[in-house]
This record gives structure tokens, sequence and C-alpha cells, in this order.
């Protein structure tokens, strides 16, 4: 039996494929959306400090499952299988509205200079860093977009390095808690600029759902008062109120088909009976971030795409980067706890960029709330691992250590990549993502002076004791994962142009992080969401004027 | 040491089989017989004497481990997190912990922790010529230490490598105090006591305007 046909097939319903599908049906066009996984809510597993999508020792909480490993260069020529709770794994989710169910919903802006690195910093060897070919000002609207529709509060008033916008978030700011307020008054003895952290999160009541209470359980849950937007909560029911929509949960993509003539003419799939499916349509648009729509692409192949669909000059699944998180610890005499969630609240973007001798920076924010499991792994160089010292320090110091971190912007690596791997497949039998490389050394160099700023930081807020995290220099990807379908306007050095159009493929589009030349030295979510506009729009309206068929 | 806590979901019979509940019998009446069972205990007749008037033997209390590892690992967890003014790890069900997730996600980690408990008893014998148990406590953590730092006769160890055991077992000893009770350890929010948390915490209380500086 044959699906009806559609205009578009949308694989994946996160950030970027929740944005794209409400876009496309809102113009008009009929739409399926594949998602692997299915609905999910506080309830699915409540308030387990084991099981969530943060930490993950007993499982994810919102997906995937151990049907869908993945392979791992562990050491040169090493190859090891992983299971989607294992951290090499570098997952996400799988659910219903992905990582914007269970993140911490920080809501940044990328700055100009993000989308023109090299022209400012210029490419140093062993990268592949390149300016993206859209501009922080054709973006802004999009930006604004997303703020207005998913619900952002904040206020960039206090942060005189914030890119240029048209319009104040839809939320007043969320108030420091007690880190933040100390936080606070340190910096401006340091003469940096603090504000409050922009969240995708309601600090009053918004778009039909509730205030956030500010309980514990937040980054690494689904909100137990769905007062955090996520694309699951916001714009994916608005696509389904249409009624040009119809969302297909537990439905495993395989293969997307390419014609003789370099058409995408629909996209195979597992439903959630694993029966084998077809559904044909106009146009495809990817979403299922950076490792698995390359490896999407890459199990795509044709007569004329024999090594993946998009693949002709062997771009699709390089780059892949994340974040070289840096940052410091320090230790206080008072308690600083105050157990309002979830935590992170202030930040200062006065090391974002232009850092002498140095390319890029991260913007610094205090942390999310670390559960006492997860705390029992946080401790000075040299501390106890266990015994009796070991507990004695988590009794005096839960509630007296504060943590500043930064997602410092990482140099893009060919080698660091995505393929395929020739032999292990998952539990429907598609080959599975494998994935290789290393980070840049830069940005270890990068991620030095970033703690070392946050280590200045907490010591002028009293700390008595600090000491410096740093980033590995092994492979990067994790919940941030991007870059492994970089858009540009030549075919040979990129993956897609700049609407997110598959060069060679003119009915294929990707939405997703897979897209970022680079990361920025930000979370990356609401940049995402801005170019599921972006490439939605585009879409509509090339639709519409009969120049997609 | 008390039974484990019933666990949602996950063969309820066999924790409260602990206290000698015979098949077929209703768990209402296993839960009366287990409150008698520890009455009985406090009195002095234990849970096993319940089970023998019955007429049945007593299951096995440990769903994956044998009594001797889960009694190894017992000593273990104590060191790792011992007993002070706040109950240890042991105290607190990290073993019923550790026991029960290899019936599910520690599945994986079943091989390791039967060669890894053996090769560790092994290591005791030979180094320190007596079983962990019954080591003074500075050799108990000496024995601990060598392990960790991969230190200990390398022919009683193959796979797992005694580093990569003694980081498993820690990893989930932490996890077994200090994570949230449903999965077995933490008894009684023993650990969120200890640091003073308010636990459970009630989901949907409005905790604006608790922050002050």
């Amino acid at each position: 039996m044959s699906l009806k046909h559609v205009n578009a097939v949308v694989v994946g319903a996160g950030a970027g494929g929740g944005v794209v599908a409400k876009e496309l049906c809102e113009a008009g066009l009929s739409v399926v959306i594949l998602e692997r996984g299915g609905w999910v809510s506080f309830e699915t597993h409540g308030a387990d400090e084991l099981l969530n999508q943060r930490t993950t020792v007993l499982g994810n909480a919102y997906g995937p499952d151990d049907r869908s490993p993945r392979v791992v260069e562990e050491a040169p020529g090493k190859w090891v299988v992983v299971m989607a709770n294992d951290e090499a794994y570098s997952n996400n989710a799988a659910c219903v509205g992905s990582g914007t169910v269970s993140y911490g919903a920080m809501a940044w802006r990328f700055m100009e200079q993000d989308f023109r690195l090299r022209s400012i910093y210029g490419t140093p060897e062993g990268s592949t860093l390149e300016d993206w070919p859209i501009s922080y000002g054709e973006l802004e609207p999009f930006y604004e977009k997303a703020e207005q529709e998913i619900g952002v509060s904040g206020d960039m008033s206090k942060n005189p390095f914030a890119p240029p916008r048209r319009r104040p978030y839809p939320m007043p700011a969320f108030p420091y808690n007690r880190e933040g307020l100390i936080l606070e008054a340190a910096a401006r003895r340091l003469h940096c600029h603090p504000f409050p952290i922009p969240m995708l999160r309601n600090s009053v009541p918004y778009g039909g759902r509730n205030a956030c209470v500010h309980n514990r359980y937040c980054c690494g849950f689904a909100c137990p008062n769905n007062a955090k937007n996520g694309t699951h909560n916001t714009v994916i029911p608005r696509a389904l109120a249409t009624g040009n929509c119809e969302l297909r949960t537990r439905s495993i993509a395989s293969e997307v088909m390419v014609d003789d003539g370099g058409f995408a003419r629909g996209v195979r799939y597992f439903d959630g009976d694993e029966r084998a499916q077809y559904q044909t349509c106009d146009l495809v648009v990817l979403s299922g971030g950076a490792i698995e729509t390359a490896r999407l692409l890459l199990n795509s192949r044709s007569h004329l795409f024999p090594n993946g669909a998009g693949n002709r000059f062997d771009w699709v699944g390089r780059n892949l980067q994340g974040h070289a998180y840096s940052g410091a610890f320090g230790e206080f005499e008072e308690e600083i706890f105050d157990d309002v969630g979830p935590g992170a609240t202030i930040a200062i973007s006065d090391y974002s960029h232009g850092n002498a001798g140095l390319r890029g920076g991260a913007v610094l924010c205090n942390e999310f709330i670390r559960p006492p499991y997860s705390f029992s792994g946080i401790r000075p160089p040299g501390s106890a691992r266990w015994g009796k010292e070991h507990k004695d320090y988590q009794r005096r110091f839960f509630k007296r250590t504060v943590a500043v971190l930064g997602p410092v912007q990482e140099m893009p690596v060919f080698g660091a990549r995505v393929q395929v791997d020739p032999a292990v497949r998952d539990h429907w039998g598609i080959p599975v993502a494998r994935l290789s490389g290393h980070r840049h050394p830069l940005d270890l160099e990068v991620g030095r002076f970033i703690s070392a700023q946050a280590e200045r930081w907490l010591r002028e807020a009293g700390a008595f004791r600090t000491w410096g995290t740093l980033p590995g220099l092994g492979l990067s990807g994790g919940q941030h994962q991007a870059g492994t379908c970089r858009m540009g306007d030549d075919p040979k050095t990129s993956v897609t142009n700049k609407f997110g159009q598959v060069h060679d493929i003119e009915n294929l589009f990707i939405s997703d992080a897979s897209l970022h030349v680079n990361n920025g030295g930000f979370n990356p979510v609401l940049t995402i969401m801005a170019l599921g506009y972006w490439v939605g729009s585009y879409i509509g309206t090339a639709f519409k004027a009969g120049r997609i068929k | 040491m008390q039974p484990p806590p019933p666990h949602p979901g996950e063969r309820v019979g066999e924790s409260v089989a602990a206290e000698g509940r015979p098949a077929g019998m209703s768990r209402r009446a296993a839960i009366k017989l287990g409150v008698v069972g520890l009455v009985g205990a406090a009195v002095g007749a234990g849970a096993t004497s319940m089970a023998a008037r019955l007429g049945r033997a007593p299951k096995p209390r440990w769903r994956r481990l044998t009594d001797a590892e889960a009694s190894l690992l017992a000593d273990i967890c104590e060191e790792l997190i011992p007993r002070d003014d706040a109950p240890g790890a042991a105290d607190v069900g990290a073993v019923e912990y550790i026991d029960l997730q290899l019936c599910g996600p520690f599945a994986r980690h079943r091989q390791a922790y039967r060669r890894g408990l053996d090769s560790f008893a092994r290591t005791c014998e030979e180094v320190f010529r007596g079983p962990f148990g019954g080591l003074a406590p500075a050799d108990r953590i000496r024995a601990l230490r060598l392990v960790e730092q991969g230190a200990a006769p390398g022919a009683l160890w193959g796979d797992p490598s005694q580093q990569a055991f003694f980081n498993l077992v820690l990893a989930h000893t932490m996890q077994g105090f200090y994570g949230s009770p449903r999965h077995g350890g933490n008894r009684d929010y023993a650990s969120y006591r200890m640091l003073g948390l308010d636990y459970p915490q009630l989901v949907g209380q409005d905790r604006r305007g608790k922050a002050r500086a």
C-alpha cells in the first residue's frame, strides 16, 4: 500500500525540524514529519537524577536507546561500539521536540563576528574555518521570530557586546539567584558587564502556558510545569493545528531516494510497527541533528551520488564540532546554594571576542544545579575520590561551590567527522554513524584563557579556592553537535547553499546545526531555530513560485 | 541490614521474598508477613526461621550476585563511602542498587563484576593473606588503593583491568548512595538528608523569591 504523496517530508522533530515544518504548513504545503522517538513528558521518568537527559548512567530519559548504537574511534584504528547513553556517543535526544524538551534553554543569538570568523581571525593551520555565507543582519529578523514565536525571557540592555536587535524580548528577564547576585557584584568590580541569561522559558505566562516556578529539575528534564519552551509545545502543535501536518512518531528514516535526474523523490523509513514504508514527496528537509543528518545523507546512495546524497566533494559529515567547554569551580565559606532552579542565571560576554592574540572566546555563565551524584565527581585536583575525606567534602561543599563555564568556539577540523560504519547496523538494519577525529589544539589555548577569566571572577566573588576545568583534545560533538553539512557559496567546499539547499539536489534541504559553518561561542539552539525560519521561509516562497518541483 | 524495598515494576515478588514469601501468596499477605518478619527479627527470630516455619527454602536474596559477591561488594562500598555520623553506602542499599541494575542497564557489566570481584578477592588473599572483610581497616584501604592505581599483581587481573573494575564499582557506589532512591539505593533519602536538601522536592512548588544575597 503506497502512502499518499505530500509536498514535503521533514525528518526529525527537533529544534530545526519543528520550526521548518510549521513554516511550510503555514505556507500551505502538506507536510509529513518523521520522528524516530515519541511524545515524552516530565512524567516519563520524573525527577530521576540517574536517568534523565543530562545524567544518563541508567539510560537516556528521552532517547535513543540501545537499539541505536554508534561506533567511535577510541584510539587510532581502534573502533568501538558505544551505546546511546555512553558519553562518547554524542547524544542529543530522540523524541518529539528532541533536545528542546530537556535543554537548559539558553537562548543566545550568535554575535556578528561569529558569522565572519575567517575574515576577522584568519584560518589557522589544520582548520577549515570559514565565514558564513549569510551575515548576522540577514538572520536577525529570523532570530526575532524565534524569540517571539517560541518565547524568550531576557534583557540585553546591560550587555554592550550584544548584537543589534530591533525588538526587545517578549518576556522580562529572570531574576538572579543567590549565585547570580554574588557574581553580579563581582563582575562589576572587575569592570565586566553582567546581564541575565536569555532563556527559552517563561518568566511570565506566555503562549497560553505557565510561568516558571524555578524547580530543581530543569536542565536534563522535561519541564513539570510546561514553562520551558521547546518545539514540542510551540511550533509543532501550531503546525498540527494548520491541518496540513502529519507527525509520524517512532518512524526511523533509512534513506532519501534520489533519482537519475538528481531530484529527491521520497524517504524510506520504518514505521512504529517496523514495517518498511516509502513516503513520496515534492521536497525533503533533513533535521536529524549534525550526526544523524550526515548519516542519512551518507546512507542515501544513488547513481548520481554513489558516496551519498550531496557528497560529491566529500564534505558530508566533515567538521563535526560542538563546544570546548572551559571554566572553573570555586569554593566559598558561606552557603550559596539556594535551590532556586534551574540555577544558571548570569552571564558576561566580555570575553566572547577581541581577546588579544586569541581566536574567538566564549560567553561565561554560572552553571545549572548539580545534583548530589553529579557533584560527587567534582573535586579540586588531587582530592580524594572516595572514603571519609570524599564524603566530608560532599557535606561541606555541596552548597558552597559555584561553577562558571563557557562554550568556547571550536576551530573546525576536516578530519573530525561522521561516516557510516561498514559493518555495524542498528536494530532496523541501517548502517550506524561512526565518529572519528579530534579538536583543534587552538581550542585548548582559548579554553585556558576562558578558564582563567572564570577563576578570576570566582575569586573576586569571594571564592577562597578555585580550580579550572578544560576540554580534552578528543572528538567533540555532544548535544551541541554541529557543522557536518556546512552551508556555503562554493559547492566544492560546502554541502548546501545559503538557504540550506543541498548543492546539486534542488529539492533536498537541511535545517539543523549541520549547516553551522562554525558553532559560535554560545549555546546553539536559538541559531538552529532562526535557521529553521530562514530555510522554511525560503522553501515556502520558492515552492509557491514553482521554483521547486 | 534491612531487606531492600520493593521496586515498582520489576520483580517485586523477589525482593519481598527475602522475608520468605511463598509463590502464589498475595502481595498484601507478603507485606503483612514482612511486618511480622521485621518484628520477629527484633526479638531475635529472623526471616529465615519464618521461612523455615512455612516449610519453604528462602529464595536467594540477590538477583544477580552470589551471597559471597554481595558480601564482598558491601565491604568495598563501606570503604568507598564509610559510615560515620551519617549512614555509609552499604547501609543505604548501594549493593541492592548494583544488584538490581545488573538485571537491567548494567547487564553489560555482569562479567566485569563476576571476574572483578573474584580477582579482587584473590588479590587480598595473595597480597594481604586474608579475605578483604577480615583485614585491618588500614589494609582494606591499602588493598583498594592498590587496585585503584593498577598496582596489584597483574597475573590476577585480566578483563576488566583492575583500574577499570575499581572505577566501575566507585561510580556505581556513588550512584547507589547519592542517586534517586527509586533505583534501590539511597534508602530513605539518607544522602539527601545528610546534605540538608529537602527531598523529595515538591514538584510544582513555586520557588520564586527564594534568592537572597
